[in-house]
C-alpha cells in the first residue's frame, strides 16, 4: 500500500472516500434519523465515539486477535462502545434518546464501523487508524448534516428548532416522511457523483 | 384481532424498508433481479423469524431476570450471528436445493439491520411471545414485498434513460422514495 501523507489519511473521509456519498455505506441510519438536524448531529456524534473508540482499541490489540474470530471479536468491542453510547445517551439526553428510539443500538450494524476495522485499523498502526476514524466519523457527520438541514428546512422550515423561513413558507410535508428521506438522498448522490465526474475529467 | 392488525400493519404501513429503513443494503444491493430479490426476501423472513423467537427467549429467560439488560446489544448481536451460522449449516445438511438457492445470501443476513432492528423493536414494543413471532414473520414478508417490487421497477429502469449521474443507487433511491409514498395510502388502513 503506498503511504499516505497524515493530511490525507485524514481528508479522505471527507470527500473522496466520504461513507455515505461515495462508499454507500451507513444508509439505515443515515435515512432513517435525518428528519431533524438534532438528531442527525446526535448519531453523527454517537456513531463517531463508536468508531473512534473501537478504531483505537482494534488497533492497538490487533496482535491479539486470532485471524479466525477476527470478525466476532469486533462485534464485541464495536457493541461493547455502542452500549456505552445508549447508556450516555439515555442517562444525559433523555429525549434526544428516546426520539432515535432503536437506531442507537443499532449503530452495531452500520457497516461503517465494522468495514474500517477489517479495512484500515487491523492493518495500521494506532495513529493512522485515529486520524482514518476521525477523517470517516466527519464524513459522516457530514453527510448526515447536509441531508438533514434539507429535510428540516424544507419539511418544517425551522433549523435545530428555529424558525428560519417566514410565515409565507408552507412546509413540504414530504420532506418528513420517509419518502421525502428517499428522493433527497437519491438526488444528493446524483450530485455528488456528477461532482466527482466533473473533477475526474477535468484531472486527466 | 390485534395479531391481525400487527401482520397487515408490519408488512405494509411499518414496512421495514420504507418506514424504519432497515435493511437498505440488501434492499439496493440484491434487487437487480426478481429471483434473486424472492430468494433473498425467503432467507430474511426465515431468519427474522428465528431470530425473534430466540432473541424473546434470550430477553425474557435470561436477560430480564437477572437484570442483564444493559447486555442486550452484545448478547443479541453474538446470537444472530451464530445463529445465522447454524441455520446455514442446518439447511446445507437437509435441503441442499434449498441451500443452493438461499447459500450465498445467509452470511450476508448477519450484518443486516433489519434482523437486528426487529429483535430491538420486539423488545421496545414490550410484544409477548406470540405477537414477537408475527412480528417476525410479517416483518419478513414486508421486506420480501418490497425488495421484489423494488426488483421489478429496476428490470425496467435498465431499459429506461436515466440522467448518467443517478444511475445505481441514485435511481433506486429515488424509486424507493416513490414507493414509501404510494406505500403511505396504507395507513388508512389501520387507523
Amino acid at each position: 500500500m503506498p503511504a499516505k501523507s497524515l493530511k490525507e489519511e485524514y481528508s479522505k473521509g471527507l470527500w473522496k472516500e466520504n461513507p455515505v456519498f461515495r462508499q454507500l455505506l451507513g444508509m439505515c441510519p443515515t435515512l432513517a434519523v435525518t428528519g431533524t438536524v438534532i438528531n442527525g448531529l446526535a448519531m453523527g456524534l454517537a456513531t463517531s465515539f463508536v468508531l473512534i473508540f473501537s478504531s483505537l482499541l482494534v488497533s492497538s490489540i490487533k496482535k491479539l486477535i486470532p485471524r479466525q474470530v477476527r470478525i466476532a471479536s469486533y462485534i464485541v468491542i464495536i457493541a461493547t462502545f455502542v452500549t456505552i453510547a445508549d447508556r450516555f445517551l439515555a442517562a444525559y439526553f433523555f429525549p434526544i434518546s428516546k426520539s432515535l428510539g432503536p437506531y442507537v443500538p443499532l449503530i452495531v450494524v452500520n457497516c461503517i464501523i465494522l468495514g474500517r476495522q477489517e479495512a484500515f485499523s487491523s492493518k495500521n498502526p494506532i495513529g493512522r487508524s485515529l486520524l482514518d476514524a476521525l477523517g470517516m466519523s466527519s464524513g459522516f457527520i457530514l453527510a448526515l448534516l447536509v441531508l438533514s438541514s434539507i429535510r428540516e428546512i424544507l419539511g418544517s422550515g425551522t433549523f435545530m428548532g428555529y424558525q428560519i423561513l417566514g410565515a409565507w413558507f408552507k412546509p413540504w410535508l414530504i420532506m418528513i416522511f420517509p419518502s421525502g428521506a428517499f428522493i433527497t438522498l437519491g438526488i444528493l448522490l446524483g450530485i455528488a457523483l456528477f461532482i466527482e465526474t466533473k473533477n475526474q475529467s477535468r484531472s486527466t | 384481532m390485534d395479531l391481525v392488525f400487527l401482520f397487515i400493519s408490519a408488512i405494509f404501513v411499518n414496512n421495514f424498508v420504507l418506514y424504519y429503513f432497515l435493511g437498505i443494503c440488501p434492499f439496493l444491493g440484491v434487487s437487480k433481479k426478481i429471483d434473486s430479490a424472492l430468494s433473498m426476501g425467503l432467507a430474511v423472513t426465515f431468519v427474522m423469524t428465528i431470530t425473534a423467537v430466540v432473541s424473546w427467549m434470550i430477553n425474557h429467560w435470561i436477560l430480564i431476570p437477572f437484570h442483564l439488560d444493559y447486555l442486550q446489544v452484545v448478547s443479541f448481536i453474538l446470537v444472530i450471528a451464530s445463529l445465522v451460522q447454524l441455520v446455514e449449516m442446518f439447511i446445507r445438511k437437509i435441503s441442499p436445493p434449498l441451500y443452493q438457492a438461499l447459500g450465498i445470501y445467509l452470511p450476508l443476513i448477519t450484518t443486516n439491520c433489519a434482523i437486528m432492528g426487529l429483535a430491538l423493536l420486539a423488545s421496545l414494543n414490550n410484544y409477548d411471545f406470540i405477537k414477537t413471532v408475527v412480528f417476525g414473520v410479517s416483518s419478513g414478508l414486508g421486506f420480501t414485498l418490497a425488495i421484489i417490487l423494488m426488483a421489478g421497477i429496476r428490470e425496467q429502469l435498465d431499459l429506461s434513460d436515466v440522467p448518467k449521474p443517478l444511475e445505481g443507487a441514485g435511481i433506486a433511491l429515488i424509486v424507493a422514495g416513490i414507493m414509501a409514498l404510494a406505500f403511505n395510502g396504507f395507513i388508512g388502513m389501520i387507523k
